[in-house]
């Protein structure tokens, strides 16, 4: 933003002001992540989970904070210091980074100056996340090469492997999408999808509808991308421990910081790109003209059901990765790669060709 | 043993049974009770035969224990030591009585052997401690009754 570009005082506030936002309730993800995880899968198995610690044990993440906190920071003889130290910090920072580009809400006015409710409308739009959350693999290599382990380095070699063989499926089941919307940047596409059929007017023109394919091989992709089950190869708890196997205290929970940011993360694009982002779901705008709501109070209960809007999404999706990761099974390393490459990459190629016949007859 | 599974035309495709897997789960997650029994403030019934601490039963205040040597011959852990003496009233009894709770594996012979029924298991289960504890005389007179 700095340079030649002009920033007003209002506009460094109201960044200001979002980046607080957004980096807060990114940090407040992680332990309430942990938590729901913890009590969803203990009350699928018929357990009730952590529920002494604060009311329904909401404050168990942060005696699990305390604990790692107060842990002795221990440091193997035999790892390569300095990458050992820097690993988490690079596995955390493209974390944080990716959510920049994702619009958590609508451009809102506010005494006449607009307002862009997402860090930053970059022209190159979600091929920034692209970019940025690959380079979150780089944290688990060096996590696992400077480990200086047999099991961290199968770890790693897993990431990597896994990485080659999703990326290519998600980046192109994202390239039919930027055939249907025509724009790269999320904002664009989110409103975009705010549109309806004109066959069904019920139904809003949201990805999933629009490209059902592309959205089922994202959706596969962000699991490996996020390294969750049933893709959680570098992790492996039963068989190698993964690639954090020689670190402890908070070093190690820095590793899992940064999985639950990416899959915030994946989830606010998944949303964005294929559910409607920060759309309202179908009836709620008949609800509140129902409502009988005039100027003013209309367009801020808009742009509050919009943030809403988005925010359960979002929820719905986290929730949807934590009752994945307790049904599935870890898929095996070579039935991984069976899938990347024999089967999503081809029906993703199958696709953007379909989409573009679609899209020359004027179909979409 | 390996059973093998026909695979149908449609499980080959994953995503149909992913679903019945999600479903079973999410059933399990909204519908199910849980089973859990929160310990401390729940507790588990247990039968009137559990075999938990030892006591020694008492009648009008002097216990029931003739020091016959019966329950420390019987033990299979052999973890009860008794020093017999006379009363006053020329009547043998325990003037040490020791049972080494830690060797103790609560299999209840010695209640069963005993011919006074002086030695009892009661339904007590929560002996963890602090130090390597043998129970003494003084110790197992307390009457824990059965839980
Ligand atoms: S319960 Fe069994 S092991 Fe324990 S003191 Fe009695 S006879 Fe010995
Ligand atoms: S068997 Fe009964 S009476 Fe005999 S020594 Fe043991 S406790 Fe005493």
């Amino acid at each position: 933003m700095a340079g030649g570009v002009d920033v007003t005082t209002f506009e460094l506030t109201a960044m200001a002001i979002k980046l607080g936002i957004v980096l807060l309730i990114l940090l407040h993800v992680a332990p309430i992540m942990v938590w729901a995880e913890r009590r969803i899968c203990s009350w699928m198995q018929n357990r009730t989970g952590p529920n002494r610690v604060g009311p329904f044990g909401l404050l168990q993440p942060l005696a699990d904070a305390a604990k790692f906190i107060f842990k002795e920071e221990y440091v193997p003889a035999h790892v390569r210091k300095g990458f050992y130290e820097l690993a988490p910090a690079v596995s955390i920072i493209p974390a944080f980074l990716t959510f920049a580009v994702i619009p958590f809400g609508p451009s809102i006015d506010i005494g006449g100056n607009l307002v862009h409710l997402q860090l930053a409308d970059l022209n190159v739009g979600f091929v920034y996340i692209l970019a940025i959350s690959s380079l979150s693999v780089y944290g688990t290599i060096m996590a696992s090469w400077a480990s200086n382990s047999k099991y961290a380095m199968f770890g790693g070699l897993r990431a990597t492997a896994q990485m080659i063989s999703y990326e290519l499926a998600l980046g192109l089941s994202l390239v039919s999408m930027i055939m249907v919307y025509g724009s790269v940047s999320l904002q664009e596409i989110t409103q975009a999808q705010g549109e309806v059929f004109a066959f069904f007017p019920s139904l809003p023109k949201w990805g999933v509808f629009l490209q059902p394919v592309a959205f089922l091989i994202f959706f596969i992709s962000i699991f490996a991308e996020t390294n969750r089950l049933p893709f959680d190869l570098p992790e492996g708890e039963a068989e190698i421990i993964g690639f954090h196997v020689e670190y402890g205290g908070m070093k190690w929970s820095s590793f899992f910081l940064a999985e639950y940011l990416h899959m915030t993360t994946a989830a606010g694009f998944l949303t964005a790109m294929f559910l409607g982002g920060w759309q309202m779901f179908p009836g709620m705008y008949t609800a509140i003209v129902a409502l009988g709501l005039e100027g003013d109070a209309l367009y801020w209960t808009m742009v509050g059901l919009r943030v809403l809007s988005f925010a359960i999404k979002v929820m719905v999706i986290l929730v949807f990765f934590i009752v994945v990761r307790f049904t599935l099974p870890r898929f095996r390393y070579d039935q991984l790669m069976h899938l990347g490459w024999k089967v999503l990459v081809p029906i993703a190629l199958v696709n953007i060709v379909v989409t573009a016949y679609m899209i020359s007859f004027g179909w979409l | 043993m390996l059973i093998k599974r026909e695979t149908g035309f449609l499980q080959r495709f994953y995503l149909l049974e992913v679903m019945k897997g999600l479903f079973i789960t999410t059933k399990n997650w909204l519908f199910s009770k849980n089973i859990t029994i929160q310990y401390p403030e729940q507790r588990r019934k247990y039968s009137p035969l559990f075999r938990g601490q030892h006591y020694i039963k008492t009648t009008n205040g002097v216990e029931n224990c003739t020091a016959c040597m019966l329950c420390p011959t019987v033990c299979p852990a052999d973890c009860i030591h008794i020093e017999a003496g006379e009363r006053a009233d020329k009547e043998k009894f325990p003037v040490r009585f020791e049972i080494d709770i830690l060797r103790c594996c609560f299999c209840g012979y010695c209640e069963e052997a005993c011919p006074k029924d002086a030695i009892k298991l009661s339904g007590i289960y929560e002996m963890a401690d602090y130090e390597r504890r043998v129970y003494d005389k003084n110790f197992l007179l307390i009457q824990r009754g059965s839980k």
